[in-house]
């Protein structure tokens, strides 16, 4: 009795020890780099950590609610909602946009557009689209690499452009021009074009910088008014800000510094295959797989070589993606190039599937390439020329991005 | 305003330490005793806000008690780690009179988290009309669940509560209000009933920082021991039954308005309702000595079709807990110590549903699993080593954060 009861407490003792000495290997441990998409750029000062940080809180963090300035109409309460773990949104937060068909601008303007506010906090009822105006759901993007396409230069990106089809390649391409608010600051060497400039963020590239994306981001989507766009979606009227614009720079910065995605399996033959397909069959000449970054205020971003497969130009993508809506000199069938780094993560953000095109409408890499049109028919139908091991190489060099 | 409140609380609080210190300075052990419960009675959770460990001195009609709760935590999540933490949970105290044969009064007032949250957590006047009706008005603990009446730190085997219990559920939930309690005893049974009418949520509930629908924010109105948000009681019922070999079962509901839907006399929005069900079941297995406590709670809210599904509509959770004394012996001088092998799993789902735009799952969960070893000096006083491992999933489905903790505690009635 004495010895059985002296055997159990010793094994306790050797239980508990176990536990306190394996205290690291009992403890979860953190998802490969490569299999994340939030975290900050290599290389940061102290001081930009900070800032890192602070933008890391008010976007993944802040909570809006009727209180502290939700709405009263909006689509989102939270940055975090919309950008899962920074990546690809999901069709549950997409947002609406209509009233603008040309170059003209927003015929719309003043019966709520460009943005549907779809949601509404209880006493309130959500927008709805106007008669007459057409409209196109959009994916909230990934926030991933932002810094470093924002630091890529005018001169590089209109490079790759070609609107008139000079080399007769069935590819145009063309930057998308706007007139930038006026709080933007201009890029150093920012190239003007007829008293317009070259925009490059969301999916008609039709905002100049990240300080526009997110100024609108508060206001359009979640009914939050700043110093930056003063205006209440739901009153029309100027009031006054509902967040302060250190929070509004911090976030700036927080995207402008969350690491570019992490290639995987980069070495794996079929992967090396793959990328080589999709060079052969013609997807690079849109989908610009180098880029080099010039100036940046943040040195982490400067004259950094980046592989974003995009040109940020845009390109006629068919009548099969034409909502009949677009936004600064884009054509309503003109869509900027996606970047494609980071969609082999995109499900993590997704819930588990995938959500792909502007819209979400593509449940799979393959189904998008294959809704390709206008530009890029050619590149489509040489994939569908290829042969099931082909495609499977293009598709895993792709969720390898 | 809000500075005057927080002053003349810590006043009231002094003053009850004051009385405390004076009570126990005198040193008289004589004086002093332990005030015994009626242990041949079958006691149910209903009971167990009287049957605590108090302290009487001679024959003056009040007894004073409480309890500490104080643990190291270390938690990883995901590989990122805030550090080491030694965290002060809570310390409760009690006082209870008996200002007639038939008429009680008992307070517990608690400081959480060292002084950063003070709050009065039952103080109400009991009047015995008969065994089975008994009126009851003042701070009522709403009997929600079995955890929300029987919460003592140094009853449980784990230092952190359920999930269920304090975040599906608002343990610890009390309210101003008024209702009956009522008992019902036979040789092998015992069988009580609550029904209390008292102040209740408000909008706090789906407009919150959690960004779920959340009904613990409800008491973040600082207003809600002076007036009802909307002017609409909570009603909160439950009925127990405890079988002297099978164990107790309870089931309860609470529910009510939670907005304001009118104010001077003009509408402002439909009328929406909270309604929360649970069940909880307790037990302990007479030739092992297992305990076994176990709660189960569905929540629906009635969340405007028009607002973000962010906040769900319909939630569920709950835990169970198993408790196995391993050795129960005299032990490093305890006469009725114990060394207790104890293991918790809990599950919570927030956002019962599918998304509107795809048909998909609403996931929005977490898991947890707890295994832990305890040591009790003696049924009052524990100390408790937790391992907890969770799985937490956002609202899209995402792959799961993953957290562990490693916990060592102690609690203890005093």
């Amino acid at each position: 009795m004495y010895i059985c009861a002296m055997k159990r407490n010793i094994l306790f003792l050797v239980f508990g020890l176990v536990v306190l000495f394996s205290c690291k290997k009992i403890m979860p441990k953190a998802p490969p780099d490569d299999e994340l998409l939030d975290g900050p750029v290599e290389g940061l000062t102290t001081e930009e950590t900070k800032q890192f940080l602070a933008g890391d809180i008010a976007f993944n963090d802040d909570v809006f609610t009727a209180q502290n300035g939700l709405g009263p109409l909006f689509v989102a309460n939270s940055c975090g909602s919309c950008h899962a773990g920074d990546g690809k949104g999901h069709p549950f937060t997409t947002l609406t946009r209509f009233g603008q068909i040309d170059s003209t601008g927003n015929q719309f303007i003043n019966q709520g557009g460009p943005q549907l506010q779809n949601r509404a906090i209880p006493g309130y009822s959500p927008e709805q689209i106007p008669s007459g105006a057409t409209s196109t759901k959009i994916l909230p993007p990934a926030n991933t690499g932002l810094g470093f396409l924002d630091a890529i230069s005018d001169a590089d990106i209109l490079a790759n452009a070609d609107p008139n089809d000079a080399d007769a390649d069935g590819i145009s391409g063309v930057p998308n021009w706007i007139t930038p608010p006026y709080y933007c600051s201009f890029r150093p060497n920012t190239l003007l074009q007829g008293g317009k400039y070259i925009a490059r963020f969301g999916k008609k590239g039709a905002a100049y910088d990240l300080l526009q994306q997110t100024a609108n981001a508060y206001n359009q989507d979640m009914g939050i008014s700043s110093y930056f766009e003063p205006i209440d979606t739901y009153s029309k009227l100027e009031v006054d800000p509902e967040i302060s614009n250190q929070t509004v720079y911090d976030v700036v910065f927080y995207l402008k510094t969350l690491k570019a995605p992490v290639q995987r399996n980069a070495n794996d033959p079929d992967v090396k295959a793959g990328k080589q397909l999709f060079i052969d069959i013609g997807c690079e000449k849109c989908h610009t797989a180098q880029f080099k970054t010039g100036h940046s205020s943040i040195s982490a971003l400067a004259n950094k070589t980046i592989a974003p497969y995009t040109d940020m130009l845009l390109h006629d993508m068919g009548p099969g993606l034409d909502d009949g809506y677009t936004e600064g000199s884009a054509k309503t069938y003109e869509w900027k190039t996606p970047p494609l780094w980071g969609l082999g993560l995109a499900k993590n953000s997704q819930g588990g599937s995938y959500f792909l095109m502007h819209d979400g409408r593509a449940a799979g890499i393959e189904s998008a390439i294959l809704m390709h049109g206008g530009e890029g028919t050619q590149s489509k139908m040489n994939f569908e020329n290829l042969s099931t091991s082909d495609k499977a190489k293009i598709v895993k060099f792709l969720e390898s991005l | 305003m809000r500075t005057f409140i927080y002053n003349s609380k810590l006043k009231f609080v002094l003053g009850f330490v004051l009385i405390q210190i004076s009570l126990t300075g005198q040193n008289d052990s004589a004086g002093i005793h332990h005030v015994s419960t009626d242990s041949t009675k079958l006691l149910l959770n209903l009971d167990a806000v009287y049957n605590r460990p108090f302290l009487q001195y001679g024959k003056i009609p009040v007894a004073i008690g409480g309890y500490v709760e104080a643990n190291t935590n270390y938690a990883v999540t995901d590989g990122v780690t805030e550090g080491f933490s030694f965290q002060m949970r809570r310390m409760t105290l009690f006082l209870s009179s008996s200002i007639h044969r038939k008429i009680k009064f008992l307070t517990e007032i608690e400081f959480e988290d060292g002084t950063k949250e003070i709050n009065i957590e039952f103080a109400s006047v009991d009047f015995q009309f008969h065994p089975m009706f008994n009126f009851r008005g003042g701070i009522i603990m709403n009997p929600i669940g079995g955890f929300n009446q029987n919460h003592d730190g140094p009853k449980w085997e784990f230092i952190d509560r359920p999930i269920s219990a304090t975040q599906l559920l608002p343990s610890t939930f009390s309210n101003v209000g008024f209702g009956f309690f009522g008992k019902m005893y036979k040789p092998d049974f015992v069988f009580a009933y609550e029904l209390y009418l008292t102040n209740g949520f408000n909008e706090n509930i789906i407009s919150n920082s959690e960004n779920k629908t959340f009904l613990p924010t409800t008491k973040l109105d600082p207003d809600r021991f002076e007036e009802s948000f909307n002017g609409e009681p909570l009603t909160n019922a439950k009925v127990s039954l405890r079988h002297r070999k099978i164990g107790e079962l309870g089931l309860s509901y609470m529910g009510g308005c939670y907005n304001k839907f009118q104010e001077d006399g003009l509408v402002l929005d439909v009328r929406r309702n909270a309604n929360i069900y649970a069940v909880d079941f307790n037990t302990s297995i007479p030739k092992a000595k297992t305990s076994i406590v176990a709660e189960w709670a569905w929540v629906f809210v009635d969340v405007p079709d028009t607002y973000t599904q962010q906040f769900g509509k319909k939630q569920y959770g709950g835990f169970i807990d198993i408790v196995q004394p391993i050795i129960r012996k005299k032990m490093f001088g305890f006469e009725k110590a114990s060394l207790n092998l104890a293991f918790r799993t809990e599950y919570v789902d927030w956002n019962v549903g599918t998304f509107n735009e795809t048909g998909g799952n609403i996931s929005d969960e977490v898991v947890a699993i707890v295994p832990g070893i305890s040591f009790r000096t003696s049924p009052q006083t524990v100390i408790r080593f937790n391992y907890r491992y969770q799985w937490q999933k956002d609202i899209l489905g995402n792959p799961a954060a993953r957290t562990a903790a490693i916990q060592f505690g102690v609690s203890s009635y005093f």
